[in-house]
């Protein structure tokens, strides 16, 4: 499409002195290449060395600044106008006083971050922003490891850490800032000692708590940039919000089996968590990592990207991942990417934002209080591991149903049970004995609970009885022989 | 070559004197004269109100007040032809910062302020390859004329 863009004054003499100059192009950074390809000798003046429009230059797309729309991808259309608009340095002295402010580097530091020192987007102004910068982790895990390894490394001057858990055996297969020695110590703790051993010249801060609606503000003004690497929904959403609230960018990653997701956050400059997904799924739709696995590399992935986004922050880099969504597929080795919208009636980061304050997010994801949503219902009747034990101790007549998948047959089972995985069981609810107790489990109670209203939903009459705790305390209180995944 | 008004040279030197210990700037309003010289008939002054907001982004003149300035330069028939800046206690010669964010042709004012004043008022252009400023001539035309 034909735009027009109007060339300042200084900037004539590399147009053969025209001051408008027409133009085809789809979005605003195009119209800028063709013109640019058009009049060589502008180019200098608009670009830096590595092809980003300098910082001083401003471009308006009828009027108004296309850094508040989408940058250079701004879309143009048939007839509209580009100015191009100068800001006008200030001297000497503004530039000393801000380098000032910068930590200074040791020789020590200079020679650990060389690598960064000599590329000019780092450059020791780049490092010095990195020392003076602030992080907050929340969470120590699949995703944390690698963007806290990565990070202290890198050399951000102070690295906060939130985390409530232990080391468990199942997180060493993808966790790696933790070793075998940490089996049973505070995750803070054994990634601090990490952090430290990776990077001594820098700050870590321990937080040992749960991330909640008390403790989320407080906590995310004492850093510039907040990196999301929880792993359920409620956390995600109070993540996101409290972000949106004290105005700092949330460096967003998930995971799910071989699926990854990345994105920036920032509600200043785009999108929200929220504007993306205004509504959490329903309870359950979704399984946790727990419930569905993941493979160990796929955080490794995701994790670095956040930590690469987060660096860039810190230098100033364009190009964040700020309106874009990037999608991962390990199995297939895929990259996609969704660009996002800020949604004008977005609750927390719209015009006229509905959520002002942190709320109850167990409750808005539908974890709390079910008993209101879900009236009378028959009501799930339980057995705990050491009773089921007892009644068949006793020689109780009754029949166990494992619901979980086949391959998590393969890795355990109670003796004496049959599988019917949890999508099957109304279908082959007649190889289910209907004059005795049934006893139904998988591997930790969620999905049992669900086959046992399948079942009574497709008009099973037996009774039936939910293992609590699933084959997991079936191994913790029966049979530690049982092995527990 | 750049002609300039003796009533703007006065006005640029008032306006650093009373923003010391801070910088000052404003634009300087014209015309571009064939020959590549330029001519400063008036002075624009820019509000130093945001001296917080500016520091922070090293930025002295926004694009928006830039573009209030061209409009009231259009309105009186006139160009803005460059800017003007103050350098308190240090010296009226442009930094490696104010090179990297000039464009040529425009003249650069500086006039440094302060204790240790030397008064120097003197003006800089940006060579077309940007590799560095040069000092441009600066004569200072007596304001005998009516406008």
């Amino acid at each position: 499409m034909p735009v027009t863009i109007s060339i300042p004054a200084p900037l004539r003499q590399f147009t053969g002195g025209q001051s408008q100059i027409e133009v085809q192009a789809t979005t605003a950074g195009e119209a800028l290449e063709s013109l640019t390809a058009l009049h060589t000798g502008l180019r200098r003046h608009l670009f830096n060395d590595q092809n980003a429009l300098r910082n001083f230059v401003n471009v308006y797309l009828n009027d108004e600044d296309i850094r508040h729309a989408s940058g250079t991808s701004t879309p143009v259309k048939d007839g509209d106008t580009i100015l191009i608009v100068p800001s006008i340095a200030g001297g000497s002295v503004m530039e000393t006083e801000i380098a000032e402010g910068l930590p200074e580097l040791s020789n020590e530091e200079i020679m650990r971050y060389s690598r960064h020192l000599i590329m000019p987007e780092v450059g020791m102004q780049g490092q010095r922003r990195m020392k003076a910068s602030s992080v907050l982790m929340i969470g120590t895990g699949g995703l944390g490891a690698p963007v806290g390894m990565y990070l202290a490394a890198a050399g951000v001057g102070r690295i906060g850490i939130v985390d409530f858990d232990v080391v468990e055996q199942s997180n060493l297969q993808r966790q790696i800032i933790h070793g075998t020695k940490d089996l049973g110590r505070r995750k803070i703790e054994s990634a601090r000692d990490r952090l430290r051993d990776i990077n001594p010249h820098i700050e870590i801060e321990t937080h040992e708590s749960r991330l909640t609606s008390l403790n989320a503000l407080q906590l995310f003004r004492n850093y510039d940039i907040i990196v999301d690497g929880t792993d359920n929904f409620p956390t995600r959403y109070l993540v996101n919000d409290a972000c949106v609230l004290t105005g700092k960018p949330n460096i967003y990653g998930s995971i799910f089996r071989f699926e990854g997701q990345a994105s920036v956050f920032w509600a200043e400059r785009g999108a929200c968590y929220r504007c993306l997904y205004p509504e959490p799924p329903p309870p359950g739709l979704v399984p946790s990592c727990a419930e569905g696995g993941v493979l160990g590399v796929l955080p490794g992935i995701v994790g670095a990207i956040q930590a690469n986004e987060t660096i860039k922050l810190i230098l100033g880099a364009q190009d964040l991942l700020v309106n874009r969504l990037l999608l991962f597929d390990a199995w297939q080795m895929k990259f996609r990417e969704f660009k996002l919208r800020k949604d004008p009636k977005c609750p927390v980061c719209g015009p006229e934002p509905t959520i002002t304050k942190l709320i109850d997010y167990e409750e808005f994801c539908g974890l709390r209080a079910q008993p209101s949503a879900h009236p009378p219902q028959s009501k799930l009747e339980e057995i705990t591991a050491t009773e089921l034990n007892a009644r068949r101790l006793r020689g109780e007549p009754l029949q166990i149903i494992d619901v979980r998948e086949p391959h998590e047959f393969d890795i355990a089972r109670i003796p004496g049970t049959k599988l019917i995985p949890l999508g099957q069981v109304a279908t082959r609810m007649n190889e289910i004995d209907d004059s005795v107790d049934t006893v139904v489990h998988c591997k930790g109670g969620v999905r049992s609970a669900k086959a046992i209203e399948a079942l009574k939903r497709a008009g099973f009459t037996g009774r039936l009885i939910n293992l609590k705790g699933g084959i997991t305390a079936w191994s913790e209180e029966v049979d530690p022989r049982v092995a527990k995944y | 070559m750049v002609a300039i008004l003796d009533k703007c040279i006065d006005e640029i030197r008032r306006h650093g004197a009373s923003d010391y210990p801070y910088e000052c700037c404003g634009l300087l309003l014209g015309s571009f004269e064939p020959g590549g010289s330029k001519a400063v008939t008036e002075t624009y002054a820019i509000s130093n109100a945001r001296e917080e907001e500016a520091k922070r982004n090293r930025f002295l003149i926004t694009p928006e007040e830039l573009l209030r300035g061209e409009r009231y330069a259009r309105d009186k028939n006139l160009e803005v032809v460059g800017f003007y800046h103050s350098h308190p206690d240090s010296p009226a010669v442009p930094s490696q910062y104010d090179l990297e964010h000039a464009w040529p042709v425009y003249s650069y004012i500086i006039v440094n302020t302060g204790n240790d004043k030397t008064g120097d008022l003197r003006s800089w252009i940006q060579r077309a390859d940007r590799s560095q400023f040069d000092e441009e001539p600066v004569e200072v035309m007596l304001c005998n004329l009516s406008s």
